[in-house]
């Protein structure tokens, strides 16, 4: 394990002000950073060193302490003394900017501790779930909608088409994080209730309807609802009771594909006169006779 | 107000500690794109390696906007070439073979 020198990887002398650090720090980066050097594992090496340096000797206590004790680490009591102060003060964080480990020299976790003790270890903050009642038609159109969490209003935009289970995530409305961490995220499930009339499958909707026994042998025109209003139906002469029509684009939006919609599935219930006079009596035994 | 593909940048800058006026410099600039909803601007989270990367330029390295752009068209530049490289490489080696 070689000593360290900190000062000369920096380019900075001994009496260097904390500004000359940052300074130094700040051009070498501007050379070495990785985000400059995609792929380039010299130069990530050499930031690591450069990074390491910035970390004792942009620390006033660690620099103070890399100053006494730096170039006799070998001395074993002193140093170790260093690393017992250093451990109770700062603990064995680990460093978030690498992804090898932390990319501090032996030399540092020897004097040190443990990489990085300048900067805790950030902990993020625990997820939240959570559900949001909805009916139906609260998804035919993208809207907005306000729900309070922790006592702040958050305005959420909820698209036309939103499943009945989706998941949504809220970043940042979680648990807080510890030591500068980042806060968790809310997970909010819609759970969208049953409609009493039309049934949901994908993006299509299912209907029933009634027509009148004459309508089902004759033909004929019918309104129905369906969940954007009204809209006429040519019933074919002979429908028989149980079966289905499409009508094209008239389901349900289609999830953050604006202007396109499912089908509507109407299945034809007959509903059989009752209360008929002695006439409609004569004329169906005429009919069921011929 | 937020989604699941989008952050208000008013959380973005809580989270980071940085100003909202350097996300909006950086629109200005044409480095990222912002969306505004009801008053509200919003970054994609696609874009958001491309912002923390701008923010260490900044923030880290002490680069102004200008040398952002400067970088970020080289950086870009380098990319192409090495993506032209590498195929030009292989084809070397398919014509040796």
């Amino acid at each position: 394990m070689d000593f360290v020198d900190y000062y000369k990887i920096l380019g900075v002398d001994k009496s260097a002000s904390e500004e000359d650090i940052k300074k130094a720090y700040r051009k070498q980066a501007r050379k070495l950073h990785p985000d400059l050097n995609p792929d380039d594992k010299d130069a990530h090496k050499k930031f690591q060193q450069v990074n390491e340096a910035n970390e004792v000797l942009g620390d006033p206590e660690k620099r103070k302490k890399y100053d006494k004790y730096g170039k006799d680490w070998e001395h074993g009591e002193q140093q170790e003394q260093a690393q017992r102060q250093y451990q109770q003060q700062y603990g064995g964080g680990g460093f978030d900017g690498f992804d090898d480990g932390g990319g501090f020299s032996d030399f540092f976790q020897s004097m040190f501790g443990g990489g990085g003790s300048r900067r805790k270890t950030k902990f993020r903050g625990q997820d939240y779930n959570s559900e949001l009642k909805l009916n139906l038609t609260d998804v035919l159109t993208t809207h907005q909608r306000t729900i309070t969490i922790d006592g702040k209003n958050v305005r959420l935009t909820i698209p036309a088409g939103t499943a009945n289970g989706q998941v949504i995530k809220l970043k940042g409305y979680g648990a807080p994080g510890g030591n500068g961490g980042p806060a968790g995220d809310l997970f909010i499930r819609f759970v969208i209730a049953d409609h009493p009339d039309f049934r949901r499958l994908g993006n299509d909707l299912y209907t029933n309807i009634e027509i009148d026994l004459y309508t089902a042998v004759l033909g004929g025109e019918k309104i129905i609802d369906t969940l954007n209003g009204k809209i006429k139906l040519k019933v074919a002469a002979g429908t028989q009771p149980g079966s289905k029509t499409r009508i094209k684009g008239k389901g349900f939006p289609v999830y953050k594909k604006e202007g396109e919609f499912g089908d509507l599935f109407v299945t034809y219930e007959v509903k059989i006169p009752t209360n008929l006079t002695e006439e409609q009596k004569r004329l169906f035994k005429q009919l069921a006779g011929s | 107000m937020q989604n699941d593909t989008r952050i208000a940048i008013h959380e973005f800058c809580i989270h980071h500690n940085i100003e909202p006026d350097f996300i909006v410099a950086l629109r200005q600039s044409g480095l990222i794109e912002t969306e505004t909803d009801n008053d509200v601007i919003f970054v994609q989270y696609e874009q958001l390696p491309a912002l923390e990367k701008f923010i260490r330029f900044r923030y880290d390295m002490d680069i102004n906007l200008e040398g952002i752009e400067t970088i970020n068209y080289l950086l870009l530049k380098i990319e192409k070439m090495q993506a032209e490289m590498r195929s030009l490489r292989e084809q070397i080696s398919v014509s040796r073979n």
